[in-house]
């Protein structure tokens, strides 16, 4: 349980790295260090079997090194590291975040949960990284941000499906993995391409087509 | 066999990778559409057993299937004709990502699991996104980048319900499963709370998908910058399978007790969809967008349809076929009036019918069919969507469908109209109707002009069972 929670603890305090950093190299390594402590939560929850482990193998390689990998090379290949000027602040997006994952453990407090899952820090900490994704989704500009944005948005959903694990057969979980990657894979081939007809990763340059 | 169903375009589309020949590729699309066809009209007349844990199909499904099936076959003959024209681009990602696009999404048609159904859903934003991106200017990559986006996190929300729904039955002291047919059983025992929840993040999350405002933003730029046989796909298809996957969430809340309530946001979405696609349809320069607000528009009336149930969710269901084939005759041939002018804007687009007689003549006869005038099939399922709402009852919603309804075909006609009657403007670049382009939207609209004036009895019954499925089950 110590163990658990500090995890739990540990990806809070990442959501909140993620929020106030504007260099992007380092955002990529510490959600990649998100994505393979939450490889432990399976184990953590449900012991060692073979469902857990095969889980906590796949999350680890595909949250915790193979994405964050790709990213990192994406990040090389457009030389950028720094998220300039993102669409509201650092400090302003911070406090924002910690308003939420205050109100998300408010608010966990009243939703009618099961007994077991009073006490731990899992449906708070997988609301409250819901909505840094959502955050960082909303408040930044560059393509490779939004990215790590969806990916901690998965993140949150993951925590909130390790207690569920029952319910998601492995042939499940493998798919949903495997969709995660692929998805961030032509992400990033459209990043590419974004980078090299306009010469810059800002979304806010995406804005011909409207009404 | 629904297995091969689902891996046999996989396996073609691995195929596809090492073939040399250009115009072998191309056609391995109508061929293997051909037999999927083929096979899905057997498994829907009962040649084969289609019950299973991860796949089968119900009533709702082998309707969304045939659709899919009849829609997919139409565009990959077009296909053939375009990817001829367009050897600029090559077919070297076109066709494998078709192939997969359609082995996914037939397993989302099929999936007897929630989770398998979010697996095959998001698997066709990643199949799709590479054919939304096929022109590779500044305009679709901008499109590629919206739809993927906003795709992908709508569709993650879509997960979030998922497991709520499984926390319901975690919360309801039930046997944690979210395989469907158990879920449906033991409905009326989940936490109620879970399951509300649940059902507003899969309307949110499928509804996306499917383009119900206010999630449609991704719609007229994805469908405007798309060549018009993916188009005529997303608008067709997709979006079908993704009501798909909000009916799963009405069956869910029907089973537990709680229809009412997901009528209610059903309805409340459908209408602001009508609205706005309304609104955003009036004086409208671009072809395509019109056509894409229109897709929007009638994603709305479905919403409707199976908002107020009874007759009007057995429109709702007729009104989905109509929907698929009219849509995909509206974007095929309006991808032939593009490619004759090189322009999908009203500024350059003009006389349409005197430069492309057939291609204009389809334009012009699929607008008058999709904003529902006689005698064409969206003609009926409107009328007998109209006729459930005042059957029951509900005269203020019915007046505001029936202005809006009226609104679409003004907005729509005056652009349609503009850009098919009068002197062709000079620009066509030496491009003439030819049959591989003009026999799939002609088909189309035959099917159309079939569905208005005749529907065989096995078709009606089977309308039926599917509408029955979104009713309460004691």
């Amino acid at each position: 349980m110590e163990l658990t929670n500090s995890i739990l603890l540990a990806v809070i305090l990442i959501n909140f790295f993620t929020l106030g950093s504007a260099r992007l190299g380092a955002c990529v390594r510490i959600v990649a260090v998100q994505g393979a402590l939450l490889a432990l939560l399976p184990i953590m929850v449900h012991g060692v079997t073979l469902h857990s482990t095969l889980l906590a193998a796949g999350a680890f390689c595909f949250k915790g090194v193979i994405i964050p990998w790709m990213l990192l090379r994406a990040i090389q290949r457009v030389r950028i590291r720094r998220e300039m000027e993102p669409i509201v602040g650092f400090v302003p997006t911070l406090i924002l975040g910690t308003l939420t994952t205050a109100g998300t453990f408010l608010f966990a407090d009243f939703l009618p949960l099961i007994s077991a899952h009073h006490e731990g820090l899992y449906v708070p900490t997988a609301l409250a990284t819901i909505f840094s994704g959502f955050l960082l989704l909303i408040t930044r500009r560059k393509a490779i941000t939004l990215v790590l944005g969806y990916l901690i948005l998965e993140n949150g959903i993951f925590i909130f499906g390790v207690l569920l694990s029952e319910a998601l057969p492995l042939m499940v979980e493998t798919g949903v993995l495997l969709d995660l990657l692929v998805g961030v894979f032509v992400m990033g081939i459209v990043m590419d391409q974004i980078s090299r007809e306009f010469s810059t990763l800002n979304t806010e340059r995406l804005s011909a087509l409207k009404e | 066999m629904l297995v091969f169903l689902i891996v046999f375009p996989l396996i073609i589309a691995l195929c596809s990778l090492v073939i040399p020949w250009y115009q072998v590729r191309s056609w391995l699309l109508p061929i293997v559409s051909a037999v999927h066809l083929l096979l899905s009209g057997m498994l829907v007349l009962g040649r084969f057993p289609v019950t299973g844990d991860w796949i089968g199909l119900d009533a709702l499904s082998q309707l969304v299937l045939v659709v899919t099936s009849v829609l997919f076959f139409g565009c990959a003959v077009y296909a053939v004709g375009y990817l001829d024209l367009r050897r600029d681009r090559g077919n070297q990602t076109m066709v494998p990502c078709l192939l997969i696009f359609l082995a996914v999404m037939t397993l989302a048609i099929a999936a007897r699991h929630l989770g398998l159904l979010w697996v095959a859903v998001e698997a066709t934003t990643i199949a799709s996104a590479p054919l939304i991106y096929f022109n590779r200017n500044r305009l679709s990559i901008e499109a590629t980048w919206k739809y993927l986006m906003i795709c992908s996190v709508g569709i993650a929300l879509a997960m979030l319900g998922i497991l709520f729904i499984a926390y319901a039955a975690l919360g309801g002291g039930t046997p944690v499963s979210l395989q469907f047919d158990t879920l449906l059983a033991q409905a009326p025992q989940l936490s109620k709370p879970w399951l509300h929840a649940g059902f507003v993040f899969l309307l949110v999350g499928f509804g996306t998908k499917m383009g119900l405002a206010p999630l449609h933003s991704w719609k007229p730029d994805a469908y405007g910058e798309a060549p018009g046989m993916i188009g005529a796909l997303l608008a067709g298809g997709l979006t079908s399978v993704a009501f798909l996957g909000v009916l799963r969430g009405v069956q869910l809340m029907a089973a537990a007790g709680d229809g009412g309530m997901a009528r209610q946001a059903l309805l409340g979405m459908g209408l602001l969809s009508l609205a706005l696609a309304a609104v955003f349809m009036v004086r409208q320069p671009d072809i395509k967008r019109l056509l894409a607000y229109s897709s929007v528009e009638h994603m709305g009336l479905l919403a409707i349809g199976v908002g107020i149930g009874g007759v009007a969710a057995f429109a709702a269901m007729l009104h989905l076929v109509n929907n698929a084939l009219t849509k995909g005759c509206l974007f095929l041939a309006a991808g032939n009036v593009q490619r004759a002018y090189t322009s999908k804007n009203l500024a350059e687009v003009r006389g349409a019918i005197g430069a492309l007689p057939v291609s204009g003549t389809l334009f012009l006869a699929a607008f008058l069919a999709i904003t529902g005038s006689p005698p064409f099939g969206p003609f009926l399922s409107e009328f007998t969507m109209l006729r459930g709402i005042f059957g029951g009852e509900h005269y203020v919603i019915g007046m505001l469908v029936l202005v809006l309804l009226a609104m679409v075909f003004i907005g729509m006609g005056a652009t349609v109209l503009t850009s098919t009657q009068g002197a062709p403007s000079a620009t066509t670049a030496g491009f003439r109707d030819r049959w591989l382009l003009c026999i799939s939207p002609l088909g189309f609209i035959l099917l159309v002009l079939i569905l208005g004036l005749y529907i065989p009895e096995p078709l009606r019954e089977a309308l039926q069972r599917a509408a029955d499925l979104l009713e309460v089950h004691p």
